[in-house]
């Protein structure tokens, strides 16, 4: 399912890049090329990538118990707004603010997070549609807060630039990226991958998560409290999200533009579905979609083709992603024809052979 | 105080236009059975393509230029829905996935396409829709001045596109026929409706109102396209909620959220206002459709076959 998604995408970036006149072979290799071609720019994808495995796993998680959460672009925010709101306040030793940063963020991505899950268990209020509202509500909370407490020094619509100290960057790890913008968060996501993977298979939580998603009443009836579990995955997906939002906003960047909802919270519906929502696949995904946001700037510069090429990619896998069940069997009903029509036809010519041998 | 909201009533009423005609348009595809997250998306072609036309025409039909933009942007804006109809009606796709996937499209190649166009991804247009004072009726006390002065036309063309939905959706056949498959499809079908049909007649008509509102908002407010519907689209979704998939509920929600948004966006400079906060009144209408979704989860106003993709095979 996901390769065809993938192979689909593809063929839309070409076509678009066709139809404005570009070579898409070119425009491939420069993109693929500027996500790869040296250590530095292998470091940017990784940095990229990093937001986008929280996101997808966020995404993924709540899957699993039968939620969709693409309120991950808030939670982001939130995640975000706390991390930068301690990285600006206090003035500690890096290792202790650092952990306290990333303690912060996730507290923040899921209690904003546990507020649709409570909804969803209380009142059985949609998820999807509570949380792109509280998508919004985190957009105008950031709109006026961050002016109003983080004002940075030249635009009133960006934060204060973060100190060092509460940077998810450290030099060692820059240097040896040749200056790229990777830090600590990608390593931070390996390891959230490895946990989620571990609750996920190994743990009664992940059991009892994955009951609920296959089948609430069945869950419900075997003794599970399907309302705990469900307001827990949400705040599950919530923290993953707060953190992708740390990572971001004070990993691969250094302050928070107001007035943006980050594009990572949906990208990550993208890289969950293409990860068929398990851990090792989000975190594959997420690097493929990193290779394509890093690749698109250099692509830009080699050719005319618009950066806005790896977007269209991106959201065109998802699309196919959605649709590619039909085009999946559609494409097994097409095999099998060419089989049995392959069979019949050596079958026949068997006969022929036989029926000329009696002659 | 008065004068105020003579003030801001010209504003609020053009902010909630765009919204009104994006929330109808979105109720006739979730009616019909059908979710439509990719209302903002669908806005944001609209304004795409209306300010392109616009703006590469009008010089040379200065007049015309603003209604053919309109035209455009509906026609377009249909033709993109066509996606969202073609995943969710006949690949029973995830109406949710799909939707995101049309919002995530539409921002994509806009941009994509207007840097190729121009280069800056920016496209502005020049004249805008002129405002009207309506003779004779502009002079009735208090109702003259709030709203028959400094008015579009757009204004009463989408109007009446309200009136005519109302009537279409519950005078007619065709409406009667829309909603009997937004709420079960398979009796529907069972008395001979063509529920394919009709989703992706409902989802198309939501395509070509969610253009003529992105494309409304162009020529009235903003002026530009400049690559993202800033949550209009979304707006119009909360507002479809909170008028709880009714005509006229639609109307009332569309104009609080646009009065509150016209509120939220000039409390700076008018020193009355400047004391409520902005945050309380940009966040209103999202807290507001929580509410009311918690309000009414017992008596839920939603189509019952919501989401849901049909197939006839479970008949």
């Amino acid at each position: 399912m996901s390769v065809f998604a993938v192979i689909l995408g593809l063929i839309a970036g070409a076509i678009l890049m066709i139809a404005t006149g570009n070579n898409p072979l070119d425009g491939f290799y420069f993109l693929f090329r500027g996500g790869l071609m040296n250590i530095e720019r292998v470091g940017n994808t990784l940095a990229t990538a990093t937001p986008l495995i929280f996101a997808g796993l966020s995404v993924a998680f709540a899957f699993k118990t039968g939620l969709f959460n693409i309120g991950g672009a808030g939670q982001m925010l939130i995640g975000g707004l706390c991390a930068t709101a301690i990285g600006l306040t206090f003035d500690w030793p890096k290792p202790i603010l650092l952990a306290v940063i990333i303690i912060a963020a996730l507290i923040g991505g899921a209690l904003w997070a546990s507020l649709p899950g409570l909804l969803k268990a209380k009142f059985n209020v949609h998820e999807v549609v509570s949380t792109i509202m509280m998508n919004w509500i985190a957009y105008w909370i950031i709109f006026y807060i961050v002016p109003q407490y983080f004002k940075g020094p030249f635009l009133e619509t960006e934060s204060q630039r973060i100190p060092a100290a509460a940077s998810l960057k450290v030099p060692w790890l820059t240097s040896l990226f040749s200056g790229s913008f990777i830090n600590l968060g990608f390593f931070l996501a390996i390891i959230v991958v490895v946990i989620s993977a571990f609750i996920l298979e190994r743990t009664t939580l992940g059991y009892e998560l994955k009951a609920v998603g296959y089948n609430r009443d069945a869950a419900g009836a075997a003794g599970i409290n399907v309302n705990r579990n469900v307001i827990l995955s949400m705040a599950i997906a919530g923290a993953l999200a707060g953190l992708g939002g740390a990572t971001f906003y004070v990993g691969f960047a250094s302050n928070m533009q107001i007035g943006v909802l980050p594009a990572q919270g949906f990208d990550g519906i993208a890289v969950a579905l293409l990860g068929a929502n398990s851990p090792w696949g989000v975190f594959a995904a997420a690097i493929f979609f990193g290779i394509l946001h890093t690749g698109k700037g250099f692509m830009n510069a080699m050719t005319a083709i618009p950066p806005e090429i790896a977007d269209t990619i991106i959201a065109t896998i998802i699309y196919f992603a959605a649709t590619s069940v039909l085009i999946e069997r559609n494409w097994d009903k097409l095999l099998k024809f060419n089989r049995d029509n392959l069979l019949r036809r050596k079958k026949k010519e068997s006969l022929e052979v036989e029926a000329g041998g009696d002659q | 105080m008065v004068d105020l909201i003579y003030q801001l009533f010209p504003y609020a009423i053009a902010f909630t236009i765009p919204l009104l005609i994006t929330s109808l348009g979105g109720l006739f595809s979730e009616r019909s059975g059908v979710i439509n997250i990719g209302l903002e998306g669908l806005m944001l072609m609209g304004m795409f393509v209306g300010a392109y036309v616009i703006s590469s025409i009008e010089s040379t039909y200065p007049g015309t230029a603003v209604w053919i933009g309109l035209l455009a942007a509906a026609f377009f804006g249909a033709l993109f829905a066509l996606l969202h109809a073609f995943a969710c009606v006949t690949l029973n796709a995830n109406q949710v996935i799909s939707g995101i996937a049309i919002n995530m499209i539409a921002s994509a190649i806009t941009v994509y396409l207007a840097r190729f166009f121009t280069g800056s991804g920016n496209l502005q247009i020049i004249r805008g829709m002129p405002r009207i004072t309506i003779p004779f009726l502009s002079d009735i006390p208090v109702l003259g001045r709030l709203f028959f002065t400094q008015t579009y036309a757009t204004t009463w063309l989408i109007l009446l596109v309200l009136v005519l939905a109302t009537f279409l959706l519950y005078k007619t056949r065709f409406g009667l026929r829309l909603r009997a498959c937004g709420e079960h499809p398979h009796a529907a079908d069972s008395a001979g409706v063509n529920v394919y049909l009709m989703r992706y007649m409902a989802v198309m008509i939501s395509g070509a109102c969610a253009g003529l509102g992105g494309a409304t908002f162009i020529v009235t407010l903003s002026g530009e396209f400049n690559g993202t519907a800033a949550g209009l689209g979304f707006l119009a979704l909360a507002a479809l909620i909170f008028g709880q998939w009714k005509p006229w509920g639609i109307l009332g929600a569309t104009f609080f959220f646009g009065f509150a948004s016209t509120v939220a966006n000039v409390s700076q400079v008018i020193p009355v206002l400047a004391q409520i906060p902005g945050i309380y009144l940009k966040t209103f209408p999202y807290v507001i459709t929580l509410l009311a979704l918690i309000l009414s989860s017992k008596s839920s106003q939603a189509p019952k076959a919501i989401g849901e993709p049909y197939d006839k095979g479970k008949r």
